[in-house]
């Protein structure tokens, strides 16, 4: 990310530019079935994830290697997850919420790398994520209990009067959902990648006294570690209480 | 003449648009501080509520990250 033709000198910075979809063959038109930059970097994502969790406890050793013990924390540490917020009949959909965990958590830190392309930072993918989790949830809540899941919209605890305004409000907020679950997932990997690469494009600009930037994006770095790793696990635990709601309608 | 008032005012209404960034930046430090206020008085309890912490940030930060993406908007998609 550093230093990629902001050396010419002045503040000529493109933070946006990063973000570029290209199509791997070259060409210029991209078509949905066309494979991307962000194609090659989700599917080394997924090779990524299934080298750890396929690969890494294969030996299934009664004394953990390093990989088959990282495997098994992030196993339970999601297991836990799903149990403590959305209740033990959601550990049917444990799979699920592992899968988007680790996905997500794979591509943040595989998107952070320098000179890498960080896939979650498209909303395009982020998006589809969310949807995928808005219909997931809802289907299973309709499933589960028919027409008693839009129990949901209406919050018994409320006087009589109130509750077709909070209704109106509860439906706005779950239709809601899938955007707010998504921009913030894409909104904070952009901002962290722009901020990277606008404290890069300083560095590039300001000669030797660049000592500052760098310093500074490596304490930003550090940051964006963190806050990358947040995003997933909020994802994750956000897909939880989406779920609890679809499981146990009603307030 | 007329392009760069229309471009000044996407710039303020960018920077306008960043103000909202440091609100939530309020909202997240209560939702912090209250929450290390409580599981200081009873840290036994604490454990267990840091999901419900994260949710809380989750939730705080999103409309900070809104704003920023009107910014965002402002900068370069108008």
């Amino acid at each position: 990310m550093a230093g990629d033709a902001h050396e010419g000198g002045g503040f000529n910075i493109h933070p946006m530019d990063q973000f570029e979809l290209k199509p791997l063959f070259g060409g210029d038109v991209i078509h949905w079935y066309t494979p991307t930059n962000a194609t090659l970097w989700m599917l080394l994502t997924v090779i990524a994830v299934s080298l750890l969790m396929v690969a890494g406890v294969r030996g299934r050793a009664l004394i953990p290697s390093r990989a088959q013990s990282a495997a098994e924390m992030v196993y339970g540490f999601v297991r836990k997850m799903v149990e403590d917020v959305a209740g033990k009949e959601a550990l049917k959909y444990f799979p699920y919420i592992l899968t988007l965990f680790l996905f997500i958590l794979f591509a943040n830190l595989i998107g952070l790398i320098p000179a890498s392309f960080a896939s979650t930072a498209q909303f395009a993918v982020t998006g589809f994520l969310a949807i995928a989790v808005f219909v997931t949830v809802t289907a299973i809540g309709f499933y589960k209990h028919g027409a008693g899941f839009l129990k949901l919209f209406w919050v018994s605890s409320a006087p009589l009067a109130l509750r077709p305004i909070l209704a109106l409000i509860e439906v706005i907020s779950y239709f809601v959902r899938p955007v707010s679950h998504s921009i913030r997932l894409g909104g904070n990997l952009i901002a962290g990648h722009a901020v990277l690469k606008v404290f890069a494009g300083f560095a590039g600009a300001l000669g030797l006294a660049s000592v500052a930037p760098i310093l500074a994006i490596v304490a930003i770095y550090g940051l964006e570690l963190l806050v990358m790793v947040v995003q997933a696990y909020v994802f994750t635990i956000l897909t939880c209480v989406y779920l609890n709601d679809a499981l146990h309608p009603g307030h | 003449m007329e392009g760069d008032i229309a471009q000044m005012g996407q710039f303020i209404g960018a920077g306008l648009a960043a103000i909202g960034c440091g609100a939530a930046g309020i909202g997240v430090g209560h939702v912090a501080g209250n929450f290390l206020a409580g599981a200081l008085r009873n840290p036994a309890a604490a454990g267990e509520q840091t999901a419900t912490l994260f949710i809380g940030i989750a939730f705080a930060e999103a409309l900070g990250i809104f704003a920023f993406l009107v910014a965002l908007l402002l900068m370069f998609a108008v």
